[in-house]
């Protein structure tokens, strides 16, 4: 049985999907990850917080684009876990 | 003692500054909301320059190995007691084993753990603050993690009692309404162009993602200056004057406003064109990345009269809480 979860920022900030701007994406729409693992990276106060899905399973769809503005709680990604 | 599981994004013990000094470049650092800072302790019985922790977008979770009395003022983070919700700004009695989760902010930016007794950390230069760019006061100098213990110290007789007090809602802020701050405009505000100083209170400002406990850094339109010779010992850019003093809460001016808050440093060579009241810097403290901020310009009397209201509130609450 599988369940759709949606990973909403503990912060307002900036939304990367990279870890460097040369870099690929962490993670892309199809790829299965595991609990605890990085799906990107919000920018605020000068530091750069990690996002993780704290179940494993296929990131289905990216909410906001690379780079873009987020407020505190708002949906960044959705996830099938497994 | 109180055993941290996670440090949120950035906590750090703070109380209400090491003042004295400024002169050789020592910001005072302390509680960035005063206000939330101060209720906080009270809401335990402690005076109001016991150490509490400061918590930024997302709280701690940690564990204590005894009973304990705490207060959870300031941006609303959701508290959670064993997993069951508790109040902010109202004292709770937290028994040994059990585990406080603060979640993140959804009003306001920073929240504040008071606990009976104070957090216990060494003082530094005569205060409990936390001053992470040199990495002295607080906690080792620095941010919380998981696997940090913190002392507290001897609870404050009547400290008991006080559970289940709660702070009337008059004297609760709620941050999102709070967009305008008041500033006194001044020092080298000369150097501005007429239009630039109407600008400056007219428009209305962002918060960048770069607004932390050193500075404010604000978007918005660019500000223009006077066209000048340079002056011996200024910089060339039109923003540079010669070098002065820059009090906590002026808004120096590179390009775009940044408002120096409770870390910054103490002195340089920008143009620092006002300063926002100490009533109102806690206000700016909570405004969240994104959300706007107005300028409202007061005289120095006023600024002084906010100050003396604010005191005197707090006072009122004092003397609430002790019934």
């Amino acid at each position: 049985m599988s369940e759709t979860i949606t990973i909403n920022s503990p912060m307002p900030g900036v939304f990367y999907r990279r870890p460097d701007p040369e870099e690929a994406p962490f993670v892309e729409p199809g790829d299965s990850v595991d609990a605890g693992e990085t799906i990107g990276l919000v920018e605020v106060m000068k530091n750069f917080h990690e996002i993780e899905t704290d179940r494993a399973g296929t990131v289905s769809e990216f909410l906001v684009g690379d780079e873009a503005e987020i407020e505190a709680d708002q949906p960044l990604v959705e996830i099938d876990a497994a | 003692m109180i055993d941290v599981h996670e440090g949120g994004i950035s906590s750090t013990v703070q109380d209400l500054g090491r003042t004295g000094h400024y002169h050789i470049g020592m910001p005072p650092s302390g509680a960035m909301d005063e206000y939330a800072h101060t209720v906080a302790n009270y809401l335990v019985g402690n005076d109001a320059d016991a150490a509490t922790i400061e918590m930024t977008y997302q709280g701690i979770t940690a564990t204590f190995d005894d009973d304990a009395v705490i207060a959870i003022t300031g941006a609303d983070m959701s508290p959670e007691l064993n997993g069951d919700p508790i109040g902010s700004w109202e004292t709770v009695a937290v028994e040994a084993g059990d585990e406080l989760s603060v979640q993140f902010a959804t009003d306001g930016a920073r929240a504040y753990l008071a606990v009976a007794g104070g957090i216990d950390v060494p003082e530094v230069m005569g205060s409990r603050s936390t001053y992470t760019l040199v990495g002295i006061g607080g906690h080792e100098g620095r941010g919380l993690e998981a696997g940090d213990e913190l002392s507290v110290g001897e609870p404050p007789n009547g400290s008991v009692d006080l559970v289940g007090t709660r702070l009337p809602d008059e004297y609760i802020p709620e941050y999102a309404d709070e967009n305008a701050v008041r500033i006194v405009v001044g020092l080298t505000s000369y150097r501005l162009t007429d239009e630039a100083r109407a600008t400056l209170c007219d428009a209305e400002w962002t918060v960048s993602a770069e607004a932390d406990r050193v500075g404010y850094r604000l978007e918005g339109p660019d500000l223009e200056f006077e066209e000048r010779e340079q002056p011996f010992g200024a910089g060339t850019d039109p923003s540079n004057v010669v070098d002065l003093g820059y009090p906590i809460g002026s808004i120096q001016v590179p390009q775009q406003p940044i408002v120096l808050m409770q870390d910054a440093v103490t002195g340089g060579g920008y143009a620092t064109v006002g300063t926002v009241i100490s009533a109102d810097r806690g206000l700016l403290a909570q405004r969240q990345t994104h959300k706007t901020v107005s300028f409202e310009s007061v005289d120095v009397e006023e600024a002084i009269d906010a100050r003396t209201r604010r005191s005197e509130r707090l006072k009122e609450i004092r003397s609430v809480i002790d019934g």
